[in-house]
């Protein structure tokens, strides 16, 4: 029998040694972060890299007073609500329809939606924005979360298409003869066996909406009206000396989404892992 | 009845046709317009193929094209990472599941966030000169942000370290997949590790490692704006070292108002995207297959 050279101790070590790397690198610009925030900038000054030596939360206060943070981070959460919510309803009825009922032109509608996934929402915009411009709906939230919607629905669609056909086709029948009409089953049936799917859609899209800067600097140009990742662009430049200050922001900003994915990892793994083909 | 039940599934797809057709369909079919038009405001004249010959015919246009491509580059560094990372997920080694939620957090957090937070990490006077100088690296210890020759490549580091996440991501729920009686039945054989990975698992990964390149390729040429965004202040600085189309656009549309230069730009990246679709969708169709 041949020998097995990397399942010995050297090949557990070797392999323990490369995750911890690489979890070193990816969790690297959190720690700074962190550990900058709570520096004085006289501290930060002698000592970048190490550990506090008496940590200050004067940073933190500094920037929720000096920044409009909670208020982006408002704008933030209403536009993710809005557009995922709008999305969830509209691609919902429409993959129930593709999934479920025969009609004319169905591949073609969901080859269409699912292709427009490959298509740079940049390309969009020119026209959106002279539209809009017309319309009087830059810097609304309305006009922006329309577009948002728009952007993240062709991946909806398609996964909870995929989803929808894997429902056992026998629920509907015998739903059917005790007189249930589409609607219903599609409530009553379809949708509580699809609440895995709908996580996913969930996780993915929020965070699509929540990390969106190109839609965000150019369609939310109202200072009041600016989400928390087009706030951030702004804000860094104008302490760019100041690093520890800049660093409790970030520490501030990016608190709400790595709070949910601590509490719920469970379901962000899953959603992750089940959205990323997209 | 029968005329009402064959009309009930178009009332399902109307608000998707009416939201598809605003948010994709328009803008479509008006970039085409506008980039045979001196658009001032809202409108203007036909002026052929004017915007084109200007866009085509400017240096900084081919600049960002070429630093588009240049991200290319940084695609081999992803998958490898990815690859090595999922299949060691995938194996189970001791206090995977704490590896594997540390290592999903770079696609958690915003682009911008951590554009921010590089940025000062990699400033000339930053952190990591510093670790540099203390390993005797000093000529690694390059103005990482401010030198026109270096920035673009600062860049990419962020690109690969946050774009492996969603490589690891994207493997590892492939490695889920697989049939776990083969690789078993390997090891009795007596097949060692890097045996196992040539020859059974690597080989049922080549769909889904060639639906990452593809995305991965869509990424670089029209989807790295809040990259270079804040990285490059807003500018695609310093001079114009990190500007890519997208921002090419964008200064078209925002900053110069030129609706038309911007829609021709527009009309270029989409054909470029409309070209990767068929490679996307076969690769995706061939992972959906093997994952089912």
């Amino acid at each position: 029998m041949r020998k097995q050279p990397l399942s010995g101790l050297a090949g557990t070590a070797l392999k323990q040694g490369v995750l911890l790397l690489a979890a070193f690198f990816a969790l690297v610009p959190t720690l700074f972060m962190i550990l900058t925030a709570l520096k004085s900038d006289e501290e930060y000054a002698i000592d970048k890299l190490g550990f506090p030596d008496s940590p200050v939360i004067e940073n933190f206060r500094a920037v929720l007073v000096d920044s409009p943070f909670l208020a982006w981070m408002a704008n933030s959460v209403l536009l993710v609500i809005g557009a995922v919510l709008l999305s969830t309803i509209v691609s919902g009825l429409a993959a129930y329809a593709i999934a479920c009922m025969e009609f004319k032109g169905r591949e073609t509608l969901l080859a269409l939606s699912t292709s427009l996934m490959a298509v740079p929402p940049v390309v969009m915009i020119v026209p959106l924005f002279v539209l809009y411009t017309q319309l009087g709906l830059i810097s609304t939230y309305q006009g922006t979360i329309l577009i948002y919607a728009g952007l993240i629905t062709p991946f909806s669609v398609y996964l909870l298409t995929t989803f929808f056909r894997t429902v056992p086709k026998e629920l509907f029948e015998s739903a059917r003869i005790d007189g249930a009409g589409p609607f219903l089953i599609l409530i009553k049936i379809v949708l509580p066996l699809s609440l895995p799917a709908i996580v996913t859609l969930v996780v993915v899209n929020s965070l699509y909406v929540w990390n969106d800067l190109l839609i965000a600097i150019i369609f939310l140009q109202d200072d009041a009206k600016r989400t928390l990742v087009a706030g951030i662009s702004v804000f860094q430049g104008r302490y760019n000396n100041q690093v520890p200050l800049t660093m409790a922001g970030m520490v501030i900003a990016s608190a709400p989404m790595l709070i949910l994915y601590i509490v719920f990892q469970k379901h962000f793994i899953r959603g992750l892992m089940a959205g990323a083909i997209k | 009845m029968t005329t009402q039940s064959r009309l009930v599934p178009y009332l399902y797809i109307a608000p998707l046709l009416l939201l598809l057709a605003f948010v994709f369909g328009y803008p479509l079919v008006r970039i085409f317009e506008f980039s045979f038009k001196m658009v001032r405001g809202i409108d203007g004249p036909w002026i052929g193929l004017r915007n084109y010959q200007l866009v085509l015919g400017q240096d900084l246009f081919w600049e960002s094209v070429l630093h588009n491509l240049q991200l290319l580059l940084a695609i081999p560094a992803m998958v490898v990472i990815s690859l090595i990372v999922s299949v060691l997920l995938y194996e189970r080694v001791a206090g995977w599941r704490l590896y594997r939620i540390i290592v999903f957090v770079p696609f958690v957090l915003a682009i911008p966030i951590i554009a921010v937070v590089m940025k000062r990490m990699f400033q000339f006077s930053g952190p990591v000169n510093e670790v540099l100088r203390w390993l005797s690296l000093d000529f690694l210890a390059l103005d990482w942000i401010g030198s026109s020759d270096v920035a673009l490549w600062t860049v990419m580091i962020l690109i690969v370290w946050r774009e492996s996440a969603l490589g690891i991501i994207l493997f590892l729920a492939r490695l889920l997949s697989l049939d776990e009686s083969m690789i078993e039945a390997a090891k009795i054989e007596g097949a060692n590790w890097w045996q196992r990975l040539r020859y059974i698992i690597l080989p049922q990964m080549r769909g889904v490692i060639e639906f990452f390149v593809v995305v991965s390729v869509i990424t670089m040429l029209a989807a790295v704006f809040a990259y270079v965004f804040v990285m490059g202040g807003g500018r695609g600085g310093p001079g114009t070292a990190t500007m890519v189309v997208e921002l090419y656009i964008f200064n078209a549309l925002i900053r110069t108002s030129l609706p038309g230069i911007a829609s021709a730009a527009s009309v270029l990246l989409f054909l470029v995207s409309v070209l990767l679709i068929f490679p996307l969708f076969r690769a995706r169709r061939r992972v959906r297959k093997l994952e089912a």
